[in-house]
């Protein structure tokens, strides 16, 4: 309310005759609240603030100069805040990074965020920002950062969070050690590329001449001569750059899958041996030239559509950083660091507040609070004590735990949930693209219409009947058709990720087009995943010594106090933990928050108004904190967490794309219908209290039911079952090991990203169908000549470039990641 | 006319030429990344020419917010 009175004021004449101020690093309008008429800048947030701050301090204030104006209409990236403590772990350093020159370590980091040649400039400026890095090169290609660090300087998480600083959150990449191989094999489809290129201009050039002089009359010396020619330069066209296309035939036949090889490797083959005999015989048609042309654009589909997959860190790779890699022992009276996966069973461990668990195992000492987001998904702490079960990748919240293992190593929940994360992700069936699967069909129309083709001209003319069919084989040789696909998807592909979606291949987008149940995970995806201060029921003026008790700590809840209720000047001392709540002394009053549970235990009973009010609570779905001063409850506070802002209208649009929405979530089923209350979306299951491993089940048997599914989730808790889904889907700000399970990830926060996927994935497939439509048409005027024996090589080398053309303009022309274009 | 017997060879050698310096090209990285590099050339200072020799400035602090 404090705005609106601000507002209201009469400002000093400065701020009144200036126009709306503008924030320093990201453009967008200030609110007047935060307008300081101390300083000369204004920014719109702290994060805008604080990034500005690095860069001035670091003298990079160049960047703004070299920023392109188009590139603030996309709001600039915030940080995430995050740790990055998984980056790390040895098991990361070992599956990562590569040793260089002079000790200095180099990984690779797919980096959000990167708008323009300014954003550039600043990544590849990141030494001055963190000393330790030696040098660091963006491929904008690839989205990728190679970083080269000194590890004695600094670790990589610091590194990762000077990135994540300037607002470009990196996430770890397989690109660094993929790239060898990965690298070899781009290099070898260009030069493939390039030679079928050679070749087709140099046939095309002797074809020219060949076709002037069929008008105009050429002695036979040198028909032969451009002849031999064609056929010399078109043998290792064809064999050598279009090998690719016959082993992709040979593996097709081999496997029975439909595959759009075959029909390219039947015309191409029929076709160079028609074209070779009559090139020995001395006279008949030869396509030399529509051969190479062929290989040539069906290679730059080739080539588009390998540039364009995204390689990301394996999965369990992450999943193994997720948990600490050593324990501490407790050997009689000492402890000590070892591995955690040498950890026998039955030994005890020990560990400290604020640590993450290396093993499973049973408390036999102590008690605590748990953070289990996760595994669980469950956004509130869990309260433990002697005889609890703990689970490695959890995060102990309070004070010091003995725990006797159970587990350890591989053998733990966690190394389970990566493990059936990796072998779904292995036993995956491939998806049988359109295109594909229209080749199928194809291949089978060609073969019979050849067939009959060919025994309608043995009747009325043996003589031109092989030369007919090889005619229609090579006119209905699928240029256009192996075309389309990958043009249409690699227009789409980059217009998704200037959106804020990234799809790790084509073929997701050819899934996520068809109708199917979109499973949502509720903590972090449909919420934000963090706890608020939703409701407050006792004096408004306690606020400020519940504030000021919770100021020190790290408990999720003290975090929301934090949040909510913004800086206050009270002074809080002797401040102390218990599991499940919190002393301290704030302005010479004893304040209590906590649990029920803790305030009975503290003060003996709790007031008839707070129980009830703990009920209205608990029904909400919320969680509720009392708070006592002075040995008396005097308010009742309720947590939840909150609704994103877009996650209606954006479920919404997804149920009108004929979507079935569910909602599986690890948290308490109440909860979870609250949420779905909050919503007004007809859902169709809303299901609570599913472990990591149920919600993989139930992903399981909906398949083998039949169904499509896909599952968007941000934890680690969903990777198994987003790894079983038809696609898997993780929402901005997710858990790195669920990132690298999914196939699709929205770089933008807000749920509108999932919905403008699915929106454009639709638009994708309707170019691709479009294109595909448009090349059979081409394919069946080919087809009426080659029948009626009027097609003559000219004819086929001007069909199949022009239904190329055709068909590329039409997938380069179409919009479909587009936010505001409606269809 | 005869001269294309002659010609025609010799087009076709400079062809392969061209071929064999695009397949070095290449081999070479030349076309590993065809983006990055036409906006690196606009910065006014090539960073790996910097290099660590660039004394960064002071420490860098985190925001006064």
């Amino acid at each position: 309310m404090a705005a609106a009175v601000a507002i209201g004021l009469p400002t000093p004449t400065r701020a009144s005759l200036e126009p709306e101020p503008r924030c320093a690093h990201c453009d967008s309008p200030v609110s007047a609240v935060r307008v300081d008429l101390r300083s000369e800048r204004q920014f719109c947030c702290d994060g805008c603030h604080s990034v500005y701050a690095i860069l001035h301090d670091a003298g990079l204030e160049g960047y703004y100069a070299q920023r392109e104006p188009a590139a603030l209409e996309r709001k600039t990236a915030q940080p995430s805040r995050r740790k990055f403590e998984e980056l790390d772990e040895p098991s990361f350093r070992d599956s990562h990074c590569q040793p260089r020159a002079n000790g200095a370590l180099t990984t690779s980091f797919f980096v959000e965020g990167v708008h323009c040649s300014a954003c550039v400039w600043l990544l590849e400026r990141l030494p001055r920002v963190a000393p330790a890095v030696v040098e660091a090169r963006y491929d904008l290609t690839r989205s990728a950062l190679q970083v080269s660090w000194d590890p004695t300087k600094a670790r990589l998480s610091e590194v990762a969070r000077a990135l994540d600083s300037l607002g470009y959150t990196p996430h770890p990449s397989h690109e660094a050690n993929s790239s060898a191989e990965q690298r070899k094999g781009d290099r070898a489809l260009l030069l493939r590329l390039g030679i079928a290129g050679a070749a087709a201009g140099n046939v095309m050039l002797m074809a020219l001449a060949l076709y002037s002089g069929e008008f105009s009359g050429m002695a036979e010396e040198y028909t032969a001569l451009f002849r031999w020619a064609s056929l010399a330069i078109a043998t290792p066209a064809v064999f050598w750059t279009g090998n690719v296309f016959f082993r992709g035939g040979l593996a097709a036949l081999r496997t029975r899958t439909p595959h759009m090889d075959l029909p390219v490797s039947l015309g191409l083959l029929a076709g160079y041996l028609g074209s070779a005999v009559n090139t020995l015989r001395g006279h008949g048609e030869i396509y030399f030239d529509s051969l190479c042309t062929l290989t040539f654009l069906l290679l730059v589909g080739r080539y588009l559509q390998r540039t364009h997959q995204r390689h990301s860190a394996k999965a369990s790779d992450l999943l193994h950083a997720l948990a600490p890699a050593t324990a501490r022992l407790v050997d009689g009276e000492a402890l000590r660091e070892v591995p955690a996966h040498s950890v026998t069973v039955g030994s005890i461990v020990e560990i400290g507040a604020e640590e993450r668990v290396a093993v499973d195992g049973v408390i036999t000492l102590g008690s605590s609070a748990l953070d289990t987001s996760l595994l669980t998904g469950e956004s509130f702490p869990e309260e433990v004590t002697v005889g609890d079960r703990v689970h490695a990748g959890t995060t102990n919240l309070a004070s010091k735990l003995r725990v006797r293992v159970e587990s350890a190593g591989r053998e733990t929940r966690l190394g389970r949930l990566l493990e059936s994360v990796e072998s779904t992700q292995r036993e995956r069936a491939p998806i049988v693209r359109l295109a594909d699967r229209v080749a199928g069909y194809f291949v089978v129309a060609i073969v019979t219409i050849a067939a009959f083709t060919l025994l309608l001209w043995w009747q009325l003319d043996a003589s031109h009947a092989i030369d007919h069919t090889v005619a229609l084989l090579v006119v209905t040789c699928p240029c256009a058709l192996g075309m389309a696909t990958p043009l249409a998807v690699s227009a789409a592909l980059r217009a998704a990720a200037r959106n804020g979606i990234l799809f790790k291949g084509g073929e997701f987008i050819e899934e996520l087009a068809r109708p199917g149940t979109i499973v949502f995970d509720k903590t972090g995806t449909l919420t934000e995943g963090r706890l608020e201060l939703v409701s407050w029921s006792g004096d408004e003026a306690l606020k400020a010594f519940a504030r000021a008790a919770e100021a020190n700590s790290g408990h999720p809840i003290a975090r929301a106090f934090q949040r909510s209720l913004g800086a206050t000047p009270l002074r809080s001392s002797s401040c102390r933990e218990y599991p499940g709540g919190v002393r301290a002394q704030v302005e010479g009053k004893d304040v209590l928050i906590g649990s029920r549970a803790f305030l009975t235990d503290q003060l003996g009973s709790v007031p008839a108004f707070a129980l009830r009010q703990l009920q209205t609570e608990a029904q909400a779905g919320r969680t509720p904190v009392l708070i006592a001063i002075d040995g008396e409850v005097r308010a009742v506070a309720g947590f939840a967490d909150t609704v994103r802002a877009d996650a209606a209208k954006s479920l919404k649009r997804l149920a009108e794309l004929g979507f079935q929405l569910e909602v599986l979530s690890g948290d308490d089923q109440r909860v979870v219908d609250s949420v779905v209350q909050h919503l007004g979306v007809p859902v169709a299951l809303a299901r609570g209290g599913a472990s990591p491993e149920a919600k993989h089940a139930l992903i399981t048997l909906r398949r083998s039911n039949g169904q499509r599914v896909f599952m968007v989730g941000d934890g680690v808790n969903d990777a198994a079952a987003m790894a079983a889904a038809n696609v898997g889907i993780a929402v901005h700000g997710g858990a790195e090991a669920c990132l690298s399970a999914a196939d699709v990830f929205t770089t933008r926060p807000g749920l509108d990203a999932i919905a403008l996927a699915a929106l454009g994935a639709r638009r994708t497939m309707r170019v691709i169908r479009t294109g595909i439509t448009l090349s059979l048409a081409y394919n069946l005027v080919g087809i009426a000549l080659a029948v009626s024996g009027h097609l003559d090589p000219l004819w086929a080398a001007v069909l199949m470039p022009l239904s190329s053309i055709t068909v590329v303009t039409a997938a380069l022309r179409a919009r479909t990641f587009n936010p505001r274009k409606q269809p | 006319m005869s001269i294309i017997f002659l010609i025609l060879p010799i087009t076709l050698l400079l062809s392969a030429g061209a071929v064999a310096a695009f397949a070095w090209a290449t081999r070479s990285g030349q076309f590993d990344d065809l983006e990055t590099p036409a906006i690196r050339l606009l910065h006014e200072a090539p960073p790996s020419l910097e290099g660590a020799a660039d004394s960064p400035p002071a420490k860098p602090t985190r925001g006064s917010n």
